[in-house]
Formats: C-alpha cells, structure tokens, sequence
C-alpha cells in the first residue's frame, strides 16, 4: 500500500502537466464541438461527419496512409537487415542519414518534394507534383526510417541459432526467413507498421505543402476548417474522430505487439560479411537510399542556383526578411528563436520523460500496482497519437485565460513541443530503463546503497547514453515541429519552419530561393544532432 | 561416414580451429570435449556448413562438402536451448523439415506421433514451446532433428542447459533413442558426463586442436597429459618421487607422472598401504570424502566406505585401486 501511494505520488507531478497542457487543451477543442451555447449538441458533429467532403477526406486519409505504411515496410526490411545484420562499410553513417529525414521538419520536405516533382524539377517530367502519389512518397520518405530502425533493433538482437537449426534441417535461405526469420520480427514489424499508419494518419505538414486544399488529409483538413473557413465545430468533429480511430488503433496494435515469448534470447548478433548472396539486399538498400537523398539532394542544388547560374544569394538574403516584406522578421532571428525554444522544449521533455519511463519501468509488486503503472503507460503515451494541430489549436483556445494565460508566455510554444516529442523519450528510454535486471538493484540496496545511490550508481551508468540520445531526439523532433508551432508562434516570434511555410506561400522568386535555403539550413542542424544521436546508440535497444 | 582433414577456421588473426582431423563411423556417437573458448562448438558449425572453412576439407562418405550450403547437407543440428520456434506448436516444429519436403498430410501426422512417442511426449502437439519445461523442449528439439532421419546429427551441449537430475534422465534417453534409430551424431559438450553418457568415441580439444581422440574407454584410460586429465574428471595429478611411491603402492612400475581420481585411494582400514594424515573428512551419499597428507606425496584425495569412522588428524593406511588412476605419458623433467 505505501509503495502504491509512493508511485502514485511520484506519478502526480507528469499526470498534472499532462493534465493541464495535454488533456485540457484537448477536450477544450472537443467541446468546441459538442457543446452549442452552453449546451450539450451532439447533433451538429453528427451532421459534420455526415457530410460528403468529410467521408473523402476520410477515406483519402485511410488509403494514402495504408499504402504509404506498406510502401514503407517493403522498402524498409531490407535496409534493416542490411544495415543491421551485415558489416557493410560506413554503415552507421548511412544509418544516420536515413534518420534524419524522420526528423527532418515536414515542411522541408514538402519544399524539397516540390522542387523535385515540380515543373523543371529533375522528376518534372512524371507529372506528379499536386498527386497523391506525391503524397504517399513523400509519408514513405520519412516513415521508412522508422522501419528500418524498429525492425533493424529486432533483427540485431534475433537469436540467430533457430533460423540455423531450421538450415540445418532443409530449409533454403528463402525458407528460413519466410518460416522463422519473419514470424520472430512479427511483432516489430507490426509494432513499426502501426507507428507508421499514426504518423502517416496525422501527418501535417507534408500533406498541406503537397496537397493544399485539394487533396487533404482529416489532419489538414482540421487546419484548414479552423484557420481559413472558421467552422470550429466541424474542426472539433474531425478531431473527436481522429482520436477515436488513433485510440483504437493503438490499442489493437498494443495488443497484435503483446506477444512476448518467455523462452525467445535476447543477444546482440555480431554482423557478419557481406556474401554474394547478399547482392539483392545491398542493392535494394542503395535504391532506397538514393531515393531518399534524391529530394534532398534537389533541394541543396535549388537552394545554391541563382537565376541562370549558382551562388550563395540566398543564404546571404537569409539576413533579410524577405521580398515584399514576405517576414516580419529576418530568418536569421527565426532560426535563433528556433533554437532557443528546442532547448526549453528539449528539458521540459526530458525531465517529464525520464520521470516517466522511471515510473512505468519499475518493478510491480502488487496486482494493483502493475495496473497503476500500465494505465500511466498508456497515458503518457497519449499525445503521440493526437494530432497536433488539435492539440495546437487546443492550447489556443483554453490556456487564453486565468487561472492559466500563456498566450503571451514564451513558453507557450517550447510546451506544446515538449508534449509532442515526450512520446520519443519515452520510447528511447523505456527499454533502456526496462532492461536493467531489477535484482542489480536489490544486490546493490543490500550492499548497503540507499535508493539514490543506486539510481546514480546502477541506473545511471546504463542511462546517460540513452538519455543524451533522447535529448537528441527531442531537440531535432521540437527544430521541425510545425503543426502546433503554426497555431501557436506569435507572428513577431516565428520558428524556422513556420517562416519556411510563410516564405513558400509568397510570390517571388527570391521568397522561394531563402525558403530552399532555410530548408537547407534546418535539414543540416538536425543532421547534425541526428549523427550525435546515432553514435549515442546502444545495440540491441532503442524504439525508433 | 564423416570425416575432417585438417579443418582450420580462423576469424581474422585468430585461430578458433587449428588442422582438427576426425573420423566418424556411421551409427556411431562422436564427442568433442572441451572448456569453452575452445573452438569446439566453431568445429561443430563448420560441419553444420555455418562457417566457412579457411584450410582443410570435410567430407561426407567421400564427398567433399565444400561449396554446399547447410540446408543441402542434410544434417539436422541441436542447440543447448532447443532453439524451438516459437511461434510453431510442438507439432508443427516436429514436422518442420517433414513440411519443407512436403510430405504428404497422412504421412507426416503419423510421423509425429511416431517421433513424439519416442521422445515420450504423445499429446503435446499443440503445445507452444513457451509452455514447456527445459527438459520438454529438448526432446522436442531432439524429435524435430530426428524427423526426416538425417545423415548425420550435431548436438551443442545438448543437456548443459538442464538441472542434474534432467540431465542424468535425458541422457540415458537421448543416448537409448540415438542408438535405437541407428543415428550418427556428433556431440560437442564442455561437460565430461554428458559425453561420456552419450558417445561412443571422444576428442578432447583445447586451443583449437584435438590433443586425443580415441575409443571413449581408451581415453579415459590414457590421457594423454596432465591437463586433459584433469578436464576428464580426474582430481589430482602427482609427479616425480610422489607418483613413484604411488605407483610402487599399488605394485606397478616408477612412471614420472600418474593422474588419480578421487577414488583410487582408500581408507578401508587395511594394513598395508600408503599411510597418510587425514586433514578433513566428508560425507557423501556414496563414500567418505578424505583429504589426507601423506609424507613424501603431500596433499592426495582419498575416500572412506560409508560409516568408517574416521576425523580429521587420524593416521590412515590407504590402498591403491589400479582401475582408477591413468599413468600419463609424460617424459621425465617435462
């Protein structure tokens, strides 16, 4: 009983700020909708979801999501066992380079899409810029990071001795990963589908700069509602169906996940040398790689090109605010105010996200104390499943008034990222924290260590790297936030993609060039912090 | 039947197997005894064609196996831990290699049932291997090598992962079922009880060679240095005069060195013999565990027939049982 009303205690402090920036913002955005003069009407949500541009919407969501969550999975596993499985040269650079563009900030992407696909663009001449097919290329490009890195982790610590019995026994190279390889990598594989159908299904940025307003997504469609159309209660209705279907999928993919098997090791597999045999895998793994420099690489060259030649004019207009006075501020300051609002929201997450995986890694002790600490499991997990525009647009309209006025606070926007990069740290770190045998800690209390001495002398040791690795995450997630940042940045204060979004919507050519440089510029500090976050890496472990 | 020439395996600089040469006649049980690190189970995954060989050749009845993949060898092999899949019923692990064949559906359930007889496991079918004891799930594994009789089979310390008392049962069982179905097996095992419970023949290894192999009894009789002694279950090895004086008790001629097990010397109150101090007594449920000191030997292991009383500082005459001490083939000053 104490040590449930000691979790319970310890669990207060994230519940309450989960609490009031989470749970508030976002059921003030659903009573939006519900609520009609003071009273309950569910009857105009009812109407909003009846109407016909809302089931194509819907079901454009569902499909490029799906295809774009199969897309990725196909291209993913044989980059993962390629990069995780075999002693390829450079190969933890590539590793790096292929996540950059899950934290790459969408509306980045979108731009260099664009440039690709766009008339006199290298890929111009398919015809795709504006399609969905644009679209569900530009969700694979950044969710295949995602498989490959869930599915890799897995495929590293597989107990390589089954799939060599079942060699041993006939089964050709083909057989053995379709009969044992596979159904072992199940529950990752699952597991990464269906982070990759949430983060496809609530993508915002991409979709608004590859579809705008004629191929939307519910995500931007509630962006576009709220924004330009001011129907809010329609917003709040797609909201409420947004959660009710993200909920129910993350439930059913908790529950496909959950199949642990007791007897299963867990090793970390040394990589082995690249064989002939091995030809298709590594070439597959070069395809994709070159597709996913492809639009970066577009969006380097466009930045660099001026008029009929090349040069640095638009890195050097960066100090300017624009044509037309597109800016109310040089992009230099947005890039400065960017940095400077992913340092609080890098602490905030990491300091309600340590105390967090602390809280739902320990050990149960009693049948009332495991259920605590899953419901608090599910819980944090909550925001990475809302979108955020919802929960942008939430902060909007119920942190607006005493007791809580954040409207003017300079922390307003470093806690709406805070929240969506909590998920990220806590994926990184529950596994770490979960991995510690618990009887490290019994063995060192009993050598006489209080609980603070052990948590510095068993947790930490293990922890640091993770840890710094998370802040990583959590810095380079919060620099291309962009769905709540949009809500939420004061127009004096703008982040580097909020200004990169503005830049785009303007006319002028010189508009368009600083957008690719700023692009360029973003792309290049997440880089950065993603190669510190890979060498960071502990094997075996790690979510995405 | 199988036979190794000369087989190296190196990674990098380092040589995990060193020119091992092995014969192995069909029907028969071969193991290779070793402490871990030794490159035995490097050896037993060359031959299962999971590791690629840098010298040497193994071939199988005069074929020479090299450049064939591990799923053409036929062989079937059988890890420590089962290696079950997991995510297969009993049944369907059984039937794997039978399924790969595609065995016609009346002829592999009758398979199965046969195979899980045997492994004395009928009605375990559907089973997740999750829900099975260690000792289950070796007779699983050991079903599902068995299950398209393969040429040969390759175990890797097939018991060390079960208590005792298992491993006593299963060997007994493993070596009966192995025998009964004709098998050829190739064992490798750090542990001499499961070797000498399974095999027919033994090679010891160590640092990557085979320093002896031979008939099992053979080996056990004459090993071949100090070392090997003691990894075969010997307790003590004496050298030079204290060796002479053993040996002189027990009316064989001077050698430079004799390895003892603990049972060669005995306190069963004869007259004659070694005589020596006891320093400590004790009880097992089979003997008396002694250790005494005798002048001119030093320390020696000794034991006591069970209610004889004897405590530390008593003088003890101890006779030498000659069928339990090896004389080594050491050269004098070696």
């Amino acid at each position: 009983m104490r040590r449930l009303l000691a979790l319970l205690a310890l669990a207060a402090a994230p519940v309450l700020v989960l609490g009031v920036l989470f749970v508030l913002p976002v059921s003030g955005m659903v009573a939006e909708g519900f609520v009609a003069d003071g009273r309950f009407a569910p009857g105009a949500v009812l109407d909003v979801l009846a109407r016909p541009r809302v089931h194509r919407v819907a079901w454009f969501t569902v499909w490029t999501s799906g295809a774009a969550t199969l897309l990725a999975v196909v291209l993913g596993l044989p980059a993962a066992y390629a990069l995780h499985r075999l002693a390829l040269p450079g190969r933890a650079a590539v590793r790096a380079a292929m996540l950059v563009p899950f934290v790459l900030p969408t509306v980045v992407v979108g731009v260099a899409f664009r440039q690709l696909l766009g008339e006199g663009g290298p890929l111009g001449f398919l015809g795709l810029d504006g399609t969905p097919v644009a679209i569900v290329c530009g969700l694979v490009f950044f969710n295949v990071a995602v498989v490959v890195r869930t599915v890799g982790v897995a495929w590293e610590s597989l107990d390589p001795r089954p799939g060599q019995a079942a060699a041993a026994l006939g089964a050709s190279p083909w057989q053995v990963l379709r009969t044992v390889t596979l159904p072992a990598l199940r529950p990752a594989i699952v597991g990464a589908a269906s982070i990759v159908f949430l983060f496809c299904a609530t993508a915002f940025g991409i979709v608004l700069t590859l579809g705008g307003v004629k191929h939307a997504t519910v995500e931007t469609e509630i962006y576009l509602l709220t924004t330009t159309i001011f129907d809010l209660q329609a917003a709040a209705a797609l909201s409420v169906l947004q959660i009710v279907v993200v909920v129910g999928l993350l439930a059913l993919a908790a529950r496909l996940r959950a199949t642990p098997d007791p007897t299963a090791h867990r090793t970390v597999t040394p990589v082995r040398a690249v064989r002939r045999g091995d030809a298709p895998v590594v070439v597959a793994t070069l395809l994709v790689l070159g597709a996913m420099l492809l639009p970066i690489l577009t969006l380097v060259l466009g930045s660099l090109s001026v008029g009929e030649g090349w040069g640095l004019d638009n890195y050097r207009a960066l100090s300017t605010s624009g044509d037309d006075q597109a800016l109310l501020v040089p992009v230099t300051t947005a890039l400065v105010t960017s940095l400077r609002t992913a340092v609080d929201a890098t602490w905030m997450a990491l300091l309600v996200g340590v105390l967090v995986a602390t809280i739902v890694t320990r050990r149960s002790h009693s049948v009332a104390e495991r259920r605590v600490r899953s419901i608090l499991d599910g819980f944090f997990m909550l925001p990475l499943g809302v979108s955020a525009v919802t929960l942008g647009f939430g902060f909007l309209i119920t942190l607006d008034r005493p007791p809580l006025d954040l409207r003017d606070s300079p922390l307003l926007v470093p806690m709406a990222q805070a929240l969506v990069a909590l998920p990220l740290v806590v994926r990184t770190l529950t596994p770490v924290l979960g991995g510690i045998d618990d009887r490290q800690r019994q063995a060192a209390a009993s050598l006489g260590a209080s609980p603070w001495r052990t948590l510095l002398t068993v947790d930490l040791p293990v922890v640091w790297k993770p840890m710094l690795a998370a802040s990583g995450f959590a810095f380079a997630a919060s620099l291309g936030e962009f769905g709540a940042t949009s809500f939420l940045a004061r127009d004096d204060s703008p982040t580097l993609p909020v200004v990169i979004f503005r830049l785009i919507g303007h006319p002028g050519e010189m508009n368009y060039g600083m957008a690719l440089a700023a692009s360029v510029v973003l792309a290049a500090a997440t880089a950065v912090v993603m190669l510190a976050v890979e060498r960071l890496r502990v094997p075996g472990v790690g979510a995405f | 039947m199988l036979s190794l020439r000369g087989v190296s395996v190196r990674y990098g600089d380092t040589v995990a197997v060193d020119e091992v040469s092995l014969d192995l006649a069909a029907g028969q049980v071969l193991a290779v005894l070793g402490p871990s690190g030794c490159g035995k189970s490097t050896l037993l995954r060359a031959v299962a064609g999971l590791e690629p060989l840098s010298g040497g050749s193994i071939s199988v009845d005069d074929a020479d196996l090299a450049g064939v993949p591990t799923h053409k060898r036929g062989f079937a092999l059988m890890f420590q831990d089962g290696q079950l899949f997991a995510h297969l019923t009993v049944a369907r692990n059984v039937a794997y290699a039978l399924r790969l064949r595609r065995t016609p559906s009346a002829r592999l359930a009758a398979r199965v049932r046969e195979l899980l007889e045997l492994v004395g496991l009928s009605g375990y079918d559907d089973r997740l291997p999750g829900t099975l004891s260690g000792g289950e799930r070796q007779r699983v594994a050991l079903a599902r090598a068995l299950a398209v009789e393969p040429r040969l089979i390759l175990l890797d310390e097939p018991l060390s992962a079960l208590d005792a008392t298992l491993r006593e049962r299963l060997a007994a069982d493993l070596r009966e079922i192995l025998h009964a179905a004709g098998t050829t097996a190739l064992l490798v095992t750090h542990d001499h009880d499961e070797a000498f419970a399974l095999a027919d023949r033994l090679a010891v290894m160590r640092d990557g060679r085979v320093v002896q192999s031979g008939e099992i009894d053979e080996v056990w009789r004459e090993p071949v240095d100090e070392e090997t002694a003691l990894f075969l279950g010997y307790a003590r090895v004496v050298r030079g005069e204290a060796a002479s004086e053993v040996l002189d008790a027990a009316g064989l001629p001077a050698a430079p060195a004799v390895a003892l097990r603990r049972s060669a010397l005995v306190a069963d109150g004869a007259a004659r013999g070694i005589r020596a101090r006891v320093e400590s007594a004790r009880v097992t449920p089979e003997q008396v565990r002694l250790v005494v000191h005798a002048d001119g030997i030093g320390r020696l292991d000794a034991v006591a027939p069970l209610g004889s009383r004897v405590s530390p500082g008593d003088e003890v005459a101890l006779r030498v049982d000659v069928t339990r001490l090896a004389v080594l083939p050491i050269t004098p000053g070696a």
